[in-house]
């Protein structure tokens, strides 16, 4: 390791203020605090400090997306080989186990590096601009991007998207801690918008334009279940998608719980999700409050929906409701967001009980908008200031009360 | 029900409100954390030979603009006075010990860092003449102790500086004990100063006028429970437990235009003793830990005695760090260094200047020798028992403030400590007021500090706006 750090000390001076290459100081500095740790001391205040620190903080972030991330590249596969008709649902899932891990490695595989080259090279423009070294917040927004992206994205629009979500979403508020939604559900509320065409239909699998089977019609269950909206309960239509939801049906609570289904790459695993939550608990970088809260304003959602039971979606189990779609996606990864949830205790938990909440009600509501996850949690992002605001103003009041009572 | 029930629960109230009553006095802390760090001090008391330097360091008392009253070449008595505030004169520093002034040492923009000392062999005293504390004349016992120069150990709260004489507290409050990593035992260094604690505390309950005089102790200690003429709470709970501002916080909160009174215990014993001796003779039992030293223990000292006595040939070889003080609040003294004027303890832990390679010790490590208050490293599932050895790195580099809720983990107060600091950065004074700012002081910050991700030095900012405040009132 010396003679690692002795051949970084003697190139260092080439980068530094005056050196051959200083416009480049920024991807030297990155290369050298990512390979040691400066010997920085403390100067001023405790001595000692902790030795938690950005880098690893979001390492553990990707280490918990690393089982979606590896289940979501199987799926793909997976479902490939369902859709062609080369595999049934009868079929053992360990069958074609390496095909399917190559189908879905040719396909995660150009995204993640998409999203990183594109999302890094920003990063490291504005850090040179601005003269500080690199965040490491971009480490974790480049994996949720691609997680939560479809399979068949074309990869110039994912890196349109990357661009306005890096650019706009974060460093025009200053970069990282700075900004105020989420720059992943950015970049994915930009495709949304911006390509409604190209992200609908059917790009949840991949094709290579052989023809499907019969049946298979590659639609997310959300897709499925908007497709309900409008029409009598007891229609034959409604009927055949609801039967999709029956124990042997494709979406079955195993198989949406285990992840066996169509949906964007990371997050149609609750298990895997679930996992990755885990990580982040036992870790104590996610926060708990937030996850909890989540998850029973979906299930408080998804059962007053059943009650008022006004059409087939509203009456979809709420157990079943939240673990189809984004939501636990949303739950684990997105909603867990320190720089855009609330920052206070009691505000996450009201951050988190809308989150979950709004998330059913905006996917039951308004089924042209089958993602309700997406837009709840960055509306609860522009919501969280607010939150914070009266709760400490709260705060404030019982001070302010206090002082009257002793002065009074 | 029957008349004998209704007579029943009345007498269970009546009993529940008691036990109530006698609750409400112990105090649970339960958010902090204690450091465990190696080094403790055993618990033997050395009588260490003198150091022949000792010096008063006028940076000990934050904001103090000092006047000299010596020039070098000066034969001074242990309580002669050496310099004293320029805006208030009456508030003197006088020396611990008698000597020659050997030197006065400035640093930028001939600021006064210290006053240098050379001692005799033997102390003489300036004889301020002994005085009982009880019955004694309010303004007449402050102008004896301000005399005495034995004034500085009263803080005032807000700003946790020297105490305005002309203030009338609401009221007067001692810390019993330390809660800071590796501080030293209350009970030991209470150890047959029983009496003259007691006289210190009469002569506080003369300040304090007919205001209060609280004490505080460590759950489980005894020294303290026998004094009279204080209300004792009993506290329990992890660091920031013995910090001043959290026991007030608990026991009866401060606010905007309140002034209270603090002294740590060793002080109060210091008063007692200058009020029953006549003389100025500040000592103070002093754990020196840490682990670079090699056989922790207890010495007894007089305040400002120079460090180096004390350490050599007892602390390992290499780059270490001398602190006066612990390492969360200390400060960063030579290896001949002096011991800070309140500090009742010296650390001494590695330097860690060295790059630290990520997959072995850095930020990818496994980290099985990583104290963290996060759950990110494998030792918070080690057994409590388990003490580490940490060093002066950093640990990472400043970055911008991402990770939320650690700092609410540490800081048992009704405050939002983040949003504190937050309005403190931007200076906004009002913010910094309805958010509690006169309640707090830079050390109960510390924590805070130790535990941020983005290294963040919250204990300046949190100083930085207590000055801004000060300024305007």
């Amino acid at each position: 390791m010396k003679a690692i750090h002795s051949l970084i000390s003697k190139i260092k001076p080439n980068f530094e203020e005056g050196g051959k290459l200083s416009r480049f100081w920024v991807v030297f500095d990155s290369i050298e605090t990512f390979a040691f740790t400066p010997g920085h001391t403390t100067i001023k205040g405790s001595h000692i400090r902790d030795s938690i620190d950005m880098k690893r903080t979001m390492m553990l972030v990707i280490v918990a997306m690393i089982p979606a991330l590896l289940f979501g590249t199987w799926n793909a596969g997976h479902q490939y080989y369902l859709s062609i008709g080369e595999l049934t649902s009868a079929d053992g899932l360990g069958a074609m186990f390496w095909e399917k891990l190559g189908i879905g490695a040719q396909k995660v595989l150009p995204i993640v590096a998409v999203s990183y080259g594109v999302g890094l090279g920003i990063e490291f423009v504005f850090a040179g601009i601005r003269k500080h070294s690199i965040n490491e917040g971009f480490l974790v927004s480049g994996m949720l991007i691609p997680l939560i992206m479809p399979l068949d994205v074309p990869l110039w629009m994912l890196a349109v998207a990357v661009a306005f979500a890096v650019i706009i979403g974060k460093e025009v508020f200053g970069g990282t801690g700075m900004n105020i939604l989420n720059v992943a559900l950015t970049a994915r509320a930009f495709m949304f918008f911006a390509y409604p065409k190209q992200m609908s239909g059917e790009i949840w699998i991949h094709s290579t334009g052989a023809a499907t089977i019969d049946g298979y019609s590659g639609a997310t269950a959300l897709g499925e279940l908007a497709n309900t909206v409008g029409k009598s309960t007891t229609s034959p239509d409604v009927t055949s998608i609801l039967g999709g939801f029956n124990v042997d049906g494709m979406f079955s609570m195993a198989n949406s719980f285990f992840g066996l289904i169509p949906g964007s790459i990371g997050e149609t695993s609750a298990l895997a999700i679930l996992a990755g939550g885990a990580i982040l608990l036992f870790t104590g970088i996610g926060s708990w409050r937030i996850m909890l809260s989540f998850l029973i304003g979906g299930l408080a959602m998804g059962a007053i929906f059943n009650l008022a039971g006004a059409n087939a979606f509203m009456s979809v189990n709420p157990v079943h409701q939240i673990i189809i779609g984004g939501f636990m996606f949303g739950m684990v990864f997105m909603a867990t967001d320190p720089v855009t949830a609330a920052q206070t205790n009691t505000g996450k938990i009201i951050y988190g009980f809308f989150g979950g909440f709004f998330s059913i009600m905006i996917r039951v509501f308004n089924p042209a908008y089958p993602e309700g996850v997406m837009m709840a949690i960055l509306f609860m992002n522009v919501m969280a200031p607010m939150i914070d605001h009266y709760v400490i103003a709260s705060n404030i009041n019982r001070r302010e009360k206090r002082m009257i009572l002793q002065t009074a | 029900m029957k008349v004998t029930d209704v007579h029943f629960s009345l007498i269970l109230r009546s009993k529940l409100k008691d036990i109530y009553r006698n609750m409400a006095k112990a105090i649970r802390i339960r958010k902090g954390c204690d450091i465990r760090l190696q080094g403790e001090a055993e618990k033997t008391l050395e009588m260490p030979a003198r150091a022949e330097v000792f010096a008063i360091k006028p940076t000990d008392f934050h904001g103090l603009v000092p006047k000299l009253v010596v020039r070098e070449g000066d034969q001074v008595k242990a309580g002669d006075a050496l310099f004293y505030d320029k805006y208030n004169d009456a508030i003197k520093y006088s020396a611990p010990v008698s000597g020659v002034v050997k030197a006065i040492v400035r640093g930028e923009k001939r600021r006064i860092l210290e006053v240098q000392i050379q001692a005799d062999s033997i102390t003489q005293f300036r004889d301020f003449g002994a005085r009982a504390a009880k019955g004694a004349n309010r303004e007449e016992l402050i102008q004896h102790l301000l005399e005495g120069g034995i004034w500085p150990v009263i803080e005032q709260r807000p700003f946790s500086v020297v105490a305005n004489p002309e203030d009338l507290p609401r009221d007067i409050f001692v810390t019993g004990f330390d809660s800071s990593p590796l501080a030293p035992d209350a009970d030991f260094v209470m150890e047959g100063s029983e009496a003259e604690f007691q006289e210190g505390i009469d002569a506080l309950n003369v300040l304090a006028g007919d205001k209060k005089v609280h004490l505080t102790y460590k759950k489980g200690t005894s020294k303290l429970t026998v004094i009279q003429n204080a209300e004792l709470h009993e506290v329990s709970g992890p660091h920031p437990a013995g910090n001043v501002g959290v026991q007030i916080h608990q026991i009866a909160p401060m606010s905007k235009g309140e002034v209270l009174w603090t002294l740590r215990a060793q002080d109060v014993v210091n008063m007692g003793r200058f009020l029953k001796t006549g003389k100025m003779d500040l000592q103070r039992v002093v754990a020196i830990t840490g682990s670079e030293v090699t056989a922790p223990k207890y010495v007894k000292v007089t305040v400002g005695t120079c460090v180096s006595t004390l350490l050599e040939g007892k602390v390992t070889e290499g780059n270490n760090r001398v602190i006066s003080g612990n390492v969360l609040t200390g400060d960063k003294i030579a290896a001949d260094g002096y011991l800070g004027f309140y500090h009742h303890q010296i650390t001494v832990i590695p330097e860690g200047d060295e790059p630290l390679f990520f997959l072995t010790e850095g930020w990818l490590a496994p980290g099985l020798k990583d104290f963290s208050l996060s759950h990110a490293f494998p030792t918070w599932i080690m057994p409590k028992t388990k003490k580490f050895k940490l060093t002066t790195n950093q640990h990472g580099e400043d970055r911008a403030f991402v990770v939320t809720g650690q700092y609410e983990k540490v800081f048992p107060f009704d405050i939002y400590p983040v949003q504190l600091v937050k309005s403190i950065i931007v200076n906004d004074i009002d913010a910094m007021e309805k958010l509690g700012i006169y309640e707090v002081a830079p050390e109960d910050f510390a924590l805070c500090e130790y535990s941020c991700t983005s290294k963040i030095n919250v204990q300046s900012i949190v100083r930085q706006g207590l000055d801004v405040i000060k300024e305007e009132c």
